[in-house]
C-alpha cells in the first residue's frame, strides 16, 4: 500500500470513529447495531401525522389526479370511486348513523392527511410507494373532489392539505374502555349459576342456503361417513390461484379483467382459441375486454399456461 | 343408538383427523424403501390395501364389500399391512409434515369475505386442535398486501424519532440481545365480526379462527427503546410500520411498548412463518391482531397518535348514532366451546367431554362456567395448566346427553373480575353495526339427532 493510500485510509477510520462518537449522545448498554444516519431516515421516515408533520413538498390538483386515477386506480375503485371492489372511496356521507350506513373513505375518514398517507405507501394495490409527491397530492385532491370536499380547480400542497375538513371530522372518540388494560369495560354480566334466564329462545340460526359455499362441513369437522371421491378438489383453480390469475380475474364476476367464463363465454366453438389465448397470456395484452392491460405472464411454464387456458375454456370449474 | 347402552359416547368416533386418501395419494415412502424390484411390487401392493382400507374405513356402511372385506385384513385379530412391512427411512421429509390421512385439517377462507387474496384472512381450523398451542402452519393468516418475500439478510429494523440515539439494526444484531419466549394468543379485532347482525357463517373456524396462539421468542420493545433513549418527557406513542407493500402501521401507546410488547423472531421453536412476518414482527399481548405489525421494519417514538389507515378507516367501532371508537387496543375475556361445535355431529348417548378456549386480553382467565341450557344453569369447568396471562387456556367440562335438544354455551371470568357478555348485552352497548371487539358468549345447538349448528339465543 503506497503511503498516500494509508493516510487516506486513515482519514477515513478517524472520520468514522468521529461520525460515531458524535452519534452515540447518550450511553449505549449493549452497542449493536448502528446509528441510523439522517439519510437513511429520511428513506424510510414516510408516516404522515394529522398535523400535516410528515408531509413532504409538492403539489397536485385535482385535474392532473384525475388523468393518474383513470390510469391507475379507476380500475379497482371505478370511475367514479363507486366501486364496492374493495373498500369504497366515495359516497354515503351522513349515513353513518342510519340502518343502512355506507362506509366509504369520504363518509369514514377523519382527516385527509391519512388519505395521502396511505396512498403513498400502500397504492396503487400492485405497486406500492411507485406514486411520486406531486401524484400523491394530485390523487387525493382528485379523491376529495369525487367527494365534493374539494372544487374541481382545487390544488393541494403541504401546507393546504393539513386544513382540509372532512365530513366525518368529529365522528370519532376515544371515551371508551379500550385504551388501557384497567380500563372500565362496557357490559356487567355476572356469573349467575342457577336459573339465570327464563324461557331461553333461539333468535338467529343459519338457513340451509347460507351452508351452501362452505362445501361439505363433515370434511371439514368429523366425517366417518364421508370419504372425499375427489381429493385434489380443483387443479385447475388451485392453478389459478398459484399463479396469480385471481388477483385480477373471478370465476364469474368481472375484477380487473374479465371473469373465467366470460372467456369461455367468448371462445366457445372456437378452435383456435387455446393456442391463441395461451400466447396472449404469457404475453400479456389489452383491448379486448377495455383498455386496462393485462401484464405478460412469462413465469408460467408452458404446461401450466396450457392447463389453465384448458381449465378456463372449459368453464373454469 | 339405542339409550339402554352403557354410558360410553362419541362424536362420529373417528375424527376429522382420520381421513381417507385415494390410492394416488398413499405416503409416497411405501413405494421408496430401497430394496429389490420384487419387494418393491410386494410393498406397492401393501400400499393399495392400506389405502383401499383407509377409504372403505371411511366410507363405511356405504363401502363395497372388497373393500369391506380388505379392511377386515388390517383389524385384529388379523395383523395390519404397515406391521408386516418396512416403513419410511428417515429423512423421507427433511422437515417433517403431518400425515397425508390429516388433509382435511388446514386453514380456510370465508366464503365471499374479501374480493381478493391478497389482502385476506384464512382461518384456522380451531374445531380439529388440542391444547392451547397453535400449530405454526395453522395459525391464522391476515394479510394488508399479501405475504412479501422478505431477505433477512438484508432486512432492517429502525428505531428513531424521540429518541437520543436512532439505531438501525440487523437480524443478527437483534438476534443478539438478551431475549426472552412466551405464550400469548393473536387475535384479530374482527374475529366473530360477522355475527354482530346475527349467525352468518356454520363452524368455529369461521366463528372464531381469526384465533391462534405461540410461543413467541424475541427481544422486548423495551429493552430497545432503553438502548435507544427514548425522551421521557414527550415519547407518549410509538408507531411500528411494516415492510409489506401495504407498509402496515399502528399507534402503541408508550405505557404498553414499555410493558410486554416484544420484537419477536420466532415462533414454536423455529424462525416465524413467511405468513407470520418473517423475520420480524411486533407482538402486543391482549392487544387487538393488526397492533402486532409484521415484516417489522420501523418503530418510531412521538408524542401523539398517528391516525393512520388502519386506526381511522379500519378497526374503528361504529357505534349507535354513528360515531366510531378509535383506538379500541384491548381485547376483552372470551370463550368459546370448540367440541361439539358447529358442523360436528354428536353420535352416541352417553359420556361426552366438552372443550374449549378461553383468554383475556387484560390477564389471566380465572375461571370458564358452561351451559348446556342456553344458559339457564351453569357448571365450572376445568381448567389445564398452565394457565398464563394474555394466552388460551383450555377448558374441558363432562357432560352426559341423553339425546335431548341442548343449547351449550361456555362463560370466561377473567381475574379482573370481568364476565364475558351475552350477545344481546353487548348490542344493547354497541348496536348491530360495529365489526370489532364482538366476544359475545357463543352457543351451539345440538338437536335431537345430534347435530351441532351455530345460533344464537335471547
Amino acid at each position: 500500500m503506497s503511503r498516500w493510500a494509508e493516510l487516506a485510509r486513515l482519514g477515513v477510520a478517524a472520520m468514522l470513529a468521529g461520525a460515531a462518537i458524535t452519534a452515540w449522545t447518550a450511553p449505549l448498554k449493549y452497542g449493536f447495531g448502528q446509528p441510523a444516519t439522517p439519510a437513511q431516515v429520511a428513506g424510510w421516515d414516510i408516516d404522515v401525522r394529522p398535523d400535516g408533520a410528515g408531509l413532504p413538498e409538492g403539489r397536485g390538483s385535482v385535474s392532473s389526479g384525475q388523468a393518474i386515477y383513470d390510469r391507475k386506480c379507476a380500475s379497482c375503485h371505478g370511475t367514479f370511486g363507486e366501486s364496492n371492489t374493495n373498500l369504497q372511496i366515495a359516497g354515503g356521507v351522513g349515513t353513518l348513523g342510519s340502518d343502512q350506513p355506507l362506509r366509504t373513505t369520504g363518509s369514514k375518514l377523519n382527516f385527509a392527511t391519512t388519505l395521502w398517507d396511505y396512498i403513498n405507501r400502500a397504492m396503487p394495490f400492485e405497486a406500492p410507494k411507485s406514486l411520486t409527491p406531486d401524484e400523491v397530492y394530485a390523487l387525493t385532491a382528485y379523491v376529495l373532489n369525487l367527494n365534493d370536499i374539494l372544487p374541481a380547480d382545487a390544488v393541494l400542497d403541504q401546507h393546504s392539505l393539513p386544513l382540509v375538513k372532512m365530513p366525518n371530522r368529529d365522528g370519532f372518540t376515544t371515551a371508551h374502555g379500550f385504551m388501557r388494560r384497567d380500563g372500565k369495560p362496557d357490559t356487567h354480566n355476572v356469573a349467575c349459576m342457577n336459573q339465570c334466564v327464563a324461557g331461553v329462545r333461539v333468535i338467529s340460526r343459519l338457513p340451509d342456503y347460507a351452508l351452501d359455499p362452505y362445501g361439505d362441513l363433515a370434511l371439514q369437522t368429523r366425517a366417518l361417513a364421508a370419504a372425499p371421491s375427489q381429493p385434489v378438489a380443483n387443479a385447475g383453480a388451485s392453478l389459478a390461484r398459484a399463479s396469480g390469475c385471481t388477483a385480477c380475474h373471478g370465476v364469474t364476476e368481472k375484477l380487473v379483467g374479465p371473469a373465467f367464463r366470460e372467456v369461455a363465454a367468448k371462445y366457445a366453438g372456437n378452435d383456435g382459441a387455446e393456442p391463441r389465448l395461451v400466447a396472449k397470456v404469457r404475453e400479456g395484452g389489452s383491448g379486448a375486454w377495455g383498455s386496462v392491460p393485462m401484464p405478460a405472464q412469462a413465469q408460467l411454464t408452458d404446461a401450466n399456461a396450457h392447463a389453465l387456458v384448458q381449465w378456463i375454456l372449459a368453464g373454469a370449474k | 343408538m339405542p339409550g339402554n347402552q352403557p354410558m360410553r359416547g362419541r362424536i362420529r368416533a373417528a375424527p376429522e383427523h382420520h381421513q381417507a386418501l385415494p390410492v394416488s395419494e398413499a405416503p409416497e415412502y411405501r413405494l421408496a424403501a430401497p430394496t429389490s424390484a420384487a419387494r418393491r411390487e410386494f410393498l406397492r401392493g401393501v400400499a393399495r390395501s392400506v389405502a383401499l382400507a383407509g377409504s372403505a374405513a371411511i366410507a363405511a356402511g356405504a363401502a363395497p364389500r372388497a373393500a369391506a372385506a380388505e379392511l377386515a385384513n388390517d383389524l385384529p385379530p388379523n395383523v395390519p399391512g404397515w406391521s408386516k412391512a418396512l416403513g419410511a427411512p428417515i429423512l423421507a421429509s427433511p422437515y417433517g409434515v403431518p400425515s397425508p390421512f390429516t388433509a382435511n385439517v388446514k386453514r380456510r377462507e370465508s366464503p365471499g369475505l374479501t374480493r381478493t387474496p391478497y389482502s385476506s384472512v384464512a382461518f384456522t381450523p380451531l374445531q380439529n386442535l388440542f391444547g392451547i398451542i397453535t400449530p405454526s402452519g395453522l395459525h391464522f393468516e391476515r394479510h394488508h398486501a399479501g405475504v412479501p418475500d422478505v431477505d433477512p439478510a438484508l432486512h432492517r429494523l429502525m428505531i428513531h424519532g424521540l429518541v437520543r440515539n436512532p439505531r438501525i439494526y440487523t437480524m443478527d444484531d437483534l438476534m443478539r440481545f438478551p431475549s426472552v419466549s412466551r405464550i400469548h394468543f393473536i387475535e384479530c379485532g374482527a374475529n366473530t365480526g360477522m355475527e354482530w347482525g346475527n349467525v352468518a357463517v356454520p363452524t368455529v373456524q369461521y366463528t372464531h379462527g381469526m384465533l391462534s396462539c405461540s410461543e413467541w421468542t424475541g427481544v422486548l420493545l423495551s429493552t430497545l427503546l432503553d438502548e435507544a433513549g427514548i425522551d421521557a418527557k414527550t415519547g407518549r406513542f410509538v408507531l411500528a410500520e411494516g415492510a409489506d407493500g401495504a407498509g402496515l402501521t399502528r399507534t402503541i401507546p408508550i405505557a404498553m411498548a414499555q410493558d410486554d410488547v416484544m420484537v419477536c423472531y420466532a415462533q414454536n421453536g423455529e424462525m416465524l412463518r413467511p405468513e407470520q412476518g418473517f423475520p420480524l414482527r411486533l407482538l402486543v399481548p391482549g392487544v387487538q391482531g393488526v397492533s402486532s405489525v409484521k415484516w417489522l421494519r420501523r418503530i418510531k417514538v412521538g408524542d401523539q397518535p398517528w391516525n393512520t389507515r388502519e386506526e381511522a378507516l379500519h378497526y374503528i367501532d361504529l357505534m349507535p348514532g354513528g360515531v366510531h371508537r378509535q383506538y379500541t387496543w384491548i381485547q376483552e375475556a372470551k370463550s368459546v366451546i370448540t367440541s361439539p361445535s358447529g358442523g360436528q355431529v354428536v353420535q352416541d348417548r352417553g359420556f361426552h367431554e366438552i372443550t374449549g378456549l378461553a383468554w383475556s386480553g387484560r390477564g389471566k382467565v380465572a375461571r370458564v362456567d358452561v351451559s348446556t341450557d342456553g344458559g339457564s344453569r351453569w357448571r365450572t369447568a376445568r381448567l389445564q395448566e398452565p394457565v398464563l396471562t394474555k394466552s388460551l387456556t383450555r377448558f374441558r367440562i363432562d357432560w352426559t346427553w341423553g339425546g335431548e335438544p341442548a343449547l351449550l354455551q361456555s362463560r370466561v371470568m377473567d381475574d379482573t373480575g370481568y364476565v364475558q357478555p351475552a350477545i344481546q348485552q353487548l348490542r344493547e352497548v354497541r348496536g348491530r353495526r360495529s365489526i370489532y371487539h364482538n366476544n359475545a358468549i357463543q352457543t351451539w345447538q345440538v338437536d335431537p339427532s345430534g347435530n351441532v349448528s351455530n345460533v344464537q339465543v335471547g
